[in-house]
């Protein structure tokens, strides 16, 4: 199962949909930094919406993807943690330090500053 | 043990099999959505383990009553390498594969009773309950 990723505006937006294994987590990792290229994206937002766990595989694959990005030149947001899931984290010992991360997929945009933000669809 | 489940733990896939089982039988005996979530998350940790540490192994779902209350019991097992230091291995912060350090104390803290049977050699059989509350 391949994520989808959208681009609006000079954003990257990765929706991760359902259950993910390992390696598309992984695949997630290798089509963003390539598509940061090809696409001369300045930010990704990674959401996690309908994730329903993040153990530590997960969360280390997710700070890979950010630190990977800004290397590319892109800065990242991870938006939509659910609240069982921040918790379980938590207890786990989990975080995302050095990782930006805001509520949701409007103020993900909003906080990569681009004009597109407050626009549900873009061009 | 009734309506025990039994998932076979051989690629990283299995491990999303194995923490939904869990989930759907915490689910149904009425956990909450945080416990759920508590469990299917410490359910993906111990299965992870015996992808990375054993290759291949089980984890086994089930439900379990003590005085009345329900729960759900896992029981993780695998003939993997084993470990030779439970102590190190329940540290925080230690680890030798590719993980974050937190595998097993911070799968402790995810549920209400933990425990870890192993030597080396003997494999590893990790054993979690947590109950209905």
């Amino acid at each position: 199962m391949s994520v989808p990723i959208l681009k609006q505006g000079d954003v990257l937006i990765a929706s991760i949909q359902a259950a993910l294994s390992d390696r598309d987590l992984v695949e997630l990792r290798d089509e963003i930094a390539g598509r940061i290229g090809r696409l001369r994206a300045r930010g990704v937002i990674i959401d996690l919406t309908a994730l329903d766990v993040l153990d530590s595989f997960a969360t280390r694959t997710i700070r890979d993807i950010a630190c990977t990005a800004r290397l590319r030149g892109a800065r990242s947001v991870v938006v939509g943690i659910q609240p069982d899931v921040a918790f379980a984290m938590v207890q786990l010992g989990l975080s995302l330090d050095g990782v930006a991360t805001a509520l949701d997929l409007e103020e993900g945009l909003a906080l990569l500053g681009t004009r597109q933000g407050s626009r549900a669809v873009g061009n | 043990m009734p309506s025990e489940i039994s998932v076979p733990i051989e690629r990283e896939h299995d491990i999303v099999t194995a923490r939904q089982a869990g989930r759907e039988l915490a689910a149904a005996l009425g956990f909450s959505s945080t416990d759920q979530t508590l469990l299917a998350t410490a359910i993906s940790e111990i299965a992870r383990n015996i992808v990375t540490y054993a290759g291949k192994g089980t984890i086994a779902v089930g439900r379990v009553d003590r005085d009345g209350r329900a729960g759900v019991v896992v029981i993780a097992r695998d003939d993997g390498p084993g470990i030779t230091d439970i102590e190190l291995a329940m540290r925080d912060g230690y680890s030798t594969g590719k993980s974050l350090g937190v595998g097993l104390p911070g799968t402790r803290r995810l549920v209400d009773e933990f425990e870890l049977v192993s030597a080396p050699g003997a494999g590893t059989t990790v054993t979690l309950k947590k109950w209905l509350r």
